[in-house]
């Protein structure tokens, strides 16, 4: 800050550098803290100071109220117990199962209402529908339209002549079920059908947000572009490869990384679904108990404040790694349009 | 707003019709399966017991009377009361926070700006989940134990929401606030005279944002409530979908009551909200 009061006061039409105004006098100095003291004492109090005060939670025993300093046993209790290892299990089969799905059904349709198309505004209208919904309201709703007896899903199926499922209250994994209409008896495993009932909600939900996102994208890439390929005798899926694709690559990288997070911090669906349809928040038999799922039972539903604590700061080391690890890729594999 | 024409557009070959009627049945199977829970909920929400156990998908005449009951069920207008009022003094209060220091941090200089907003961006990183049960011990020792402070004030201030404000206070022209220092005017009334007027689109985003936030809130008011009195809509009504849980025609006709206000609300504030989520990408 080496500005000289001159430029701005004495004359202002000959000056041309931004840097002209005198450097901070106190009484500026002193109205900028006042300006940033409301938001300053509201985030200090709910966001740092709550920072802080987790990780000294976790480093005791407290129930509903503090008991003695045990150092680091919350975090050795998370790490041995195999219900920490089977929330992140199905956390990884969340993450696994709606991210790339609901990203490539979102850039196709994306894709499509980029084309000149009619009605395109009132196709976006309806994709975005679901995101604004509260995920309580139409997560209840799905779960009562995968309910086994009166569900919508169940009646149409059987119409096709295939088996009713149980759906939100099937703990089998789906290539079990699938192995055994198919009589294959060496297919086993996967996600639990109640997760991925979970999951279908997931991709309804997020789709037409995710397509939103990738329109806005699509509007930034040039038009001269696809007319300078077009020349040279580029087809309409080399354009889509060599140049859509490419471009798009930062919206790509930012909406896979909101949905990865997204996915790590994932609740309300999943509460309000199995809530509705077992009574089991992350039923049945834990199939779909995540690891933010897992933190809520530790927490509300018995009162371990120690443990959930230490559960919520593994998760947070979590997300933050796996943040880290993507921006890495990102900096490799996305490329950015000058 | 996209009127570029694409490469598809371009050509005028019969194959392209065929081509444009698949693009079509891909759209709108799509629309259909985006407003296929909606459709069924609002039919149900019309239904008779008998009728939603027999499984018919079309009711057989409208049973307005399905609101009636549901609305009187549980304390509903309490939800809805309750839900306004947390989500308007949640906005006054996010933009007041938001807008003061978005233009301290945009246009003013005082000492170790930087650092403090660097400070606040940090807290970005932090998730929900991490401060959610130290911000319930807080809350219980200040005495906010299932009280409408508890689910205002710590909304009350985003980063994030101070972040798209000060990148759009710094697009403001820097001549303008020379020109009016010329005329011997206060930061405050620039601010409320000037800037305020000038960021309109951005801050409606903002107290878009702040709203839907707050209206979808679910698992803080779920734990920092107990009694009926102060709790939002959506608290109410998952207690009413785990207590009804028999009645589907009731519990659809409370989710209708729930949603469709929202639909209303997003197809009227549609391109404002549609260029918040463009522009900020990220919700709430």
């Amino acid at each position: 800050m080496t500005n000289t009061v001159a430029g701005s006061t004495s004359d202002p039409l000959a000056k041309p550098k931004r840097r002209s105004r005198p450097p901070w006098r106190r009484g500026e100095a002193i109205l900028g803290f006042i300006y940033i003291l409301p938001a300053t004492v509201i985030l200090g109090a709910f966001h740092f100071w709550p920072m802080f005060y987790a990780v000294y939670i976790s480093l005791h025993r407290w129930r509903v109220i503090k008991q003695g300093y045990v150092g680091l046993a919350n975090y050795e209790w998370v790490l041995k117990n195999p219900k920490f290892w089977n929330a992140l299990k199905v956390t990884v089969y969340y993450v696994v199962g709606t991210v790339p799905v609901q990203l490539t059904l979102a850039l196709i349709l994306a894709y499509i209402l980029y084309q000149p198309i009619k009605g395109r505004e009132v196709f976006r209208t309806i994709y975005f529908l679901p995101y604004i919904t509260s995920t309580i309201a139409s997560g209840a709703v799905f779960a009562w339209m995968f309910s086994p007896q009166e569900g919508p899903i169940n009646r149409f199926l059987t119409k096709l002549g295939l088996p009713a499922l149980r759906w939100l209250l099937e703990p089998r994994g789906v290539f079990t079920i699938l192995g055994e209409y198919l009589h294959l008896p060496w297919l086993k495993g996967g996600p639990s059908l109640a997760l991925v009932t979970i999951m279908i909600f997931v991709i309804w939900f997020w789709v037409g947000y995710d397509a939103t996102i990738f329109l806005a994208g699509l509007g930034s890439i040039p038009y001269e572009l696809y007319e300078a390929a077009k020349i040279d005798g580029a087809n309409r899926w080399q354009l889509f490869r060599y140049i859509t694709i490419p471009l798009l690559s930062p919206t790509i990288f930012f909406l896979s990384l909101v949905a990865m997070i997204g996915s790590f911090k994932a609740f309300n669906h999943i509460f309000i679904m199995t809530d509705a349809s077992s009574g089991t928040v992350g039923g049945p038999l834990d199939t779909t108990t995540t690891v933010t799922i897992l933190f809520f039972k530790n927490f509300y539903e018995t009162p371990t404040y120690g443990k959930a604590a230490a559960i919520a700061f593994v998760l947070f080391l979590i997300i933050l790694v796996l943040s880290l690890l993507q921006n890495w890729l990102a900096s490799k594999r996305v490329f950015y349009m000058e | 707003m996209i009127s570029i024409t694409l490469p598809l557009g371009q050509r005028k070959h019969v194959r392209l019709s065929v081509l444009q009627l698949l693009l079509y049945v891909v759209l709108i199977a799509g629309a259909i399966i985006a407003m296929f829970p909606f459709i069924w909920m609002i039919l149900t929400s019309f239904k008779s017991y008998g009728e939603v156990t027999a499984g018919r998908f079309f009711p057989r005449e409208l049973r307005w009377h399905n609101y009636v009951e549901a609305w009187n069920a549980a304390p509903f207008a309490r939800y809805f009361l309750n839900s306004i009022f947390i989500a308007l003094a949640t906005i006054a209060g996010d933009l007041f926070t938001g807008i003061l220091a978005a233009y301290a941090f945009a246009r003013m200089e005082f000492p170790g700006r930087n650092v403090i907003f660097f400070l606040f961006l940090a807290t970005l990183m932090v998730p929900g989940e991490l401060t959610v049960l130290p911000n319930f011990l807080t809350i219980r020792k200040l005495g906010w134990y299932n009280t409408y402070e508890a689910q205002i004030i710590p909304f009350t201030a985003s980063v994030f929401h101070i972040f798209l404000l000060r990148q759009f206070f710094m697009g403001i022209p820097r001549d303008y606030w020379d020109a009016a220092l010329l005329d011997g005017c206060t930061h405050f009334r620039f601010l409320f005279s000037i800037v305020v007027p000038l960021s309109r689109a951005a801050i409606v985003t903002v107290a878009l944002l702040s709203f839907i936030g707050s209206w979808n809130a679910f698992l803080w008011p779920l734990i920092v409530t107990s009694s009926e009195k102060m709790r939002p809509i959506q608290v109410g009504l998952r207690s009413f979908v785990v207590e009804e849980a028999t009645q589907t025609q009731l519990m659809m006709a409370a989710a209708t009551m729930v949603i469709v206000p929202i639909i209303i609300f997003y197809l009227f504030t549609q391109r404002q909200f549609t260029r918040g989520i463009m522009t900020t990408g990220l919700k709430g």
